[in-house]
């Protein structure tokens, strides 16, 4: 089933399938790793429910729910 | 020369790298994004000397933002003979997706496998001999930090050729590539098949290459599940608690460095002392509003405690002082008994050393709270505040990116405002240049403290680092009112994108440290030196000379060129509470801010240079008690004598601190923003901060006179947002019929009132 990474909780993981957005945010997420077939974990939320944490290829990375929407996984 | 550029992701290493290799001592942290400019040395080890160029961070060869376009345009711009990549291997699958990129163009490439203690240290294993036949360009490890591998890496990169053809390790249909816009295969395949997502699809091959055919040359020692970071983690960005931290350790970091009690053992005001001070010990005696201690002994004890317990910060600021103090009265001293004359040792005592001691004796704070600021970006906590705050940023329209330029404000604007390049969006980056000298920088310290004790003094309060901290609060407010109100009218536009890597925690090195707080040091001591120095001389001499070039007494300064020119301009401060409403030597007060805009430390060393003048007036610089925790810092007597002579409000005194704080930053900072802003943004930039201050001010001194002030002020704010509101959603309508330009509050809210009520019913 596909899911949003924005919908995904903390613990939670996925493989990415597609990435969407705009250009710019997109090559951004492509350079950070998020590519399609990553393998990409959330690990948590900021305390005030925004932006998030991901673990992917070994690392950790932040981005904001509205990026992480962009990001479909499964 | 042959010159090797550093290239590499940011925080992998480049700048610890650089210092390794030059011996400079260049700031490093623990956060992506400390480089943002070129910066050239040589490496003298070698054979022949080498030029060494250290870039900014990137990721990949499609630049994102200004200092990204740096590195970028430099590596393929051909200035290098060799490209060194540096690849940080506790990441080596993200790391390489940049090597793969530098191997598709031209540069000749040798890869630094960094970090590489590291990897060790977990029990992790890098092949590197595989790694190197997969790539077809030497791979050498190393460690920058402890200076392992340097030596090799410099050897083979001397011996690269220059030329290289590019390779593509994809696919076979990938590999001719010439004349791209980045250089990478990007462009060419996109003309191939138009219709396929080439964008998508090179990424994911080229990471698919490395978790394929390089990420297993890494092999991983078996760990427990949560790495000591992780757990670290857990606790400074838990979902209660970050914030309540954050805020802890922000008040610990002011409170060590400024508090002059530290346990609060003397109570929270003068009047609930519980601890005795030394007078009332009997070791120390009080004479005309001086402290004269009976003994060495009891001198040096004064630093540490006296009726309190002092923090690390000021228990060094002491320290100095007490030093300063001995050196400028003992050449007095030494001055007077060789029969200098009378000029001569006024000049040097009161306007040389005067000036650059009063600045001089704040260095220790500086450097402690500074020590503080390095301390949360080497360990890689700032990172994490970025993300806990990014949504309250966001509120204002800013990324959680932007913290750090405006932390970095608090050590100095310049660094400062030259970190905003690794903000994405140009509105974000102009809004943030014009709040940054609102977080008040090492220089205006002196202001702060040297005031902000006097003021104690002047109202018998006893922890003159509660008024530090709410200056200190009282310019992030403003920055932040600030910001709201620009995002809100003039710099409207989208939030921008927050995607950041988060560093790994890292164990900060004292070396780094200590180099870092040297630098600090000796950047601060020359200016005192150099801009300061001169600048005590031409106040002293214009405030020994009159118009008519006629040298004048000390007691004559009424009628000096600076007494003149500062009663001339000091009108215009009237309402800011130290303008015309002042005694006689009112003018100081519009003199030393005017002298702030060369260097902020300049405030403070009028007052130092003047002091002896009015001393030696005789006027009534008794009248304010300077208590004897407070009395060894020179800055802060000769603030106390300021203002027992001139008759400022308490009021006043803020509103003079609060002014400097938000006006127009030094010459350098001013430097410094205008090569960042977008052409043509400065003079409203400059304007910007004159308005603000003038405002902030005059607000500070109005409502601390008269209370009831305040409500007019919260009426104005009060206004002023309803018709920001208002004009946003006014222009919305005014955009739909075509009127683009219609910006003006006024136009604005005219349109907007109608359709407001029409709303209502």
């Amino acid at each position: 089933m596909q899911k949003f990474l924005s919908a995904l909780k903390p613990g939670e993981s996925g493989r990415v399938v597609a990435v969407n957005g705009e250009g710019r945010i997109r090559r951004r997420l492509f350079d950070m790793g998020v590519t399609p077939g990553a393998e990409i974990s959330v690990k948590k939320v900021a305390p005030l429910g925004d932006p998030i944490e991901v673990t992917l290829r070994g690392y950790e990375l932040t981005l904001r729910k509205s990026e992480a929407a962009c990001v479909a996984t499964e | 020369m042959k010159t090797f550029a550093l290239c590499g992701n940011p925080n992998c290493g480049k700048t610890t790298l650089f210092n390794a290799l030059t011996g400079s001592t260049a700031h490093v942290g623990n956060w992506p994004g400390v480089t943002v400019d070129k910066r050239e040395g040589t490496y003298k080890k070698g054979k022949e000397p080498l030029g060494i160029m250290d870039l900014p961070g990137i990721y990949s060869l499609s630049p994102y933002t200004p200092e990204e376009k740096i590195a970028r345009d430099y590596i393929l711009g051909g200035g290098a003979d060799c490209i060194i990549n540096i690849v940080d291997a506790t990441n080596l699958e993200r790391n390489l997706y940049l090597t793969l990129q530098l191997l598709e163009t031209d540069v000749p490439v040798v890869v630094a496998l960094n970090m590489m203690d590291e990897v060790e240290k977990s029990g992790d294993k890098v092949d590197v001999a595989a790694l190197e036949r997969e790539l077809g360009v030497p791979v050498v490890a190393v460690s920058a930090t402890k200076g392992r591998g340097i030596k090799e890496l410099m050897e083979r990169a001397a011996a690269v050729k220059a030329e290289r053809k590019g390779v593509c390790l994809l696919a076979g249909e990938l590999t001719q590539k010439r004349g791209t816009e980045d250089g990478s295969a990007h462009n060419e395949i996109a003309a191939c098949d138009e219709n396929a997502d080439t964008e998508a699809k090179l990424a994911a091959d080229r990471y698919d290459f490395i978790s394929s055919r390089l990420a297993p040359l890494k092999t991983k020692a078996k760990r427990e599940k949560l790495t000591k970071s992780d757990k670290i983690d857990k606790v400074l960005t838990h979902r209660v608690w970050a914030i309540p931290l954050f805020a802890l350790a922000l008040f610990l970091i002011f409170h060590l460095t400024f508090s002059e009690n530290l346990f609060y053992l003397n109570g929270f005001t003068e009047g609930q002392a519980w601890m005795p001070s030394l007078v009332e010990l009997g070791l120390a005696a009080e004479e005309n509003g001086e402290i004269i201690y009976n003994n060495f002994g009891v001198e040096i004890l004064a630093i540490f405690y006296d009726g309190a317990v002092f923090s690390p910060g000021v228990i060094l600021t002491n320290f100095l002082n007490l030093f300063l103090n001995h050196i400028s009265s003992g050449v007095v001293t030494l001055m007077e008994n060789g029969g200098a004359a009378a000029w001569a040792t006024g000049f040097v005592g009161d306007g040389v050393l005067g000036g650059i001691f009063a600045v001089l004796g704040f260095l220790p704070q500086i450097l402690v709270l500074f020590m503080f600021f390095s301390l949360l970006e080497d360990t890689g906590y700032m990172a994490r505040i970025a993300f806990v705050l990014d949504r309250l940023f966001r509120k204002f329209g800013l990324s959680g990116r932007a913290f750090m330029p405006m932390i970095m404000g608090f050590g100095c604007s310049v660094p400062a405002a030259i970190n905003t390049r690794t903000l994405a969006d140009e509105r974000e980056r102009t809004a943030t240049l014009r709040v940054i000298p609102f977080f008040s920088c090492g220089a205006k310290l002196p202001i702060l403290l040297a005031c902000g004790g006097a003021l104690c003094a002047k109202i018998g309060f006893g922890n003159a680092d509660l008024i530090t901290y709410s200056m200190y609060l009282l310019g992030i407010a403003v920055a932040i009112v600030s910001v709201l109100v620009m995002r809100g009218t003039t710099l409207k536009g989208e939030t921008p994108p927050f995607i950041m890597e988060l560093p790994a925690y890292r164990l900060p090195k004292f070396k780094n440290l200590m180099l870092h707080l040297w630098d600090k040091t000796k950047h601060f001591v020359k200016k005192a030196f150099t801009v300061i120095f001169a600048s005590t001389v031409i106040i002293w001499l214009a405030s020994h000379l009159s118009f008519s070039w006629k040298y004048l007494e000390d007691e004559a300064m009424n009628n000096s060129i600076l007494a003149q020119i500062g009663s001339f301009i000091q009108p215009l401060f009237t309402p800011l509470g130290f303008g015309s409403q002042l005694g006689e030597f009112g003018w100081v007060f519009a003199v030393a801010a005017i002298t702030g805009l060369i260097a902020k430390e300049n405030v403070i060393a009028t007052f130092g240079t003047l002091a002896g003048c009015i001393a030696a007036l005789g006027a009534n610089v008794g009248g304010i008690f300077v208590p004897d925790t407070l009395a060894g810092v020179e800055g802060v007597t000769d603030a106390a004598a300021m203002i027992s002579a001139t008759g400022i409000t308490g009021a006043g005194i803020i509103a003079f601190i609060a002014f400097n704080m938000t006006t127009i930053p030094c010459f350098a900072a001013c430097a410094a923003t205008k090569g960042e802003l977008p052409k043509g943004k400065f003079k409203f930039t400059l304007l910007f901060w004159i308005v603000t201050s003038y405002t902030v001010g005059a607000a500070v001194y109005t409502m601390g006179n008269w209370w009831w002030s305040a409500f007019i002020w919260a009426a104005a704010v009060g206004v002023a947002i309803t018709l920001i509101v208002l004009a946003n959603k006014g222009i919305l309508r005014f955009k739909r019929a075509g009127a683009r330009r219609n910006k003006s509050k006024k136009t604005g809210c005219g349109g907007c009132c109608g359709g407001c009520s029409g709303c209502g019913k």
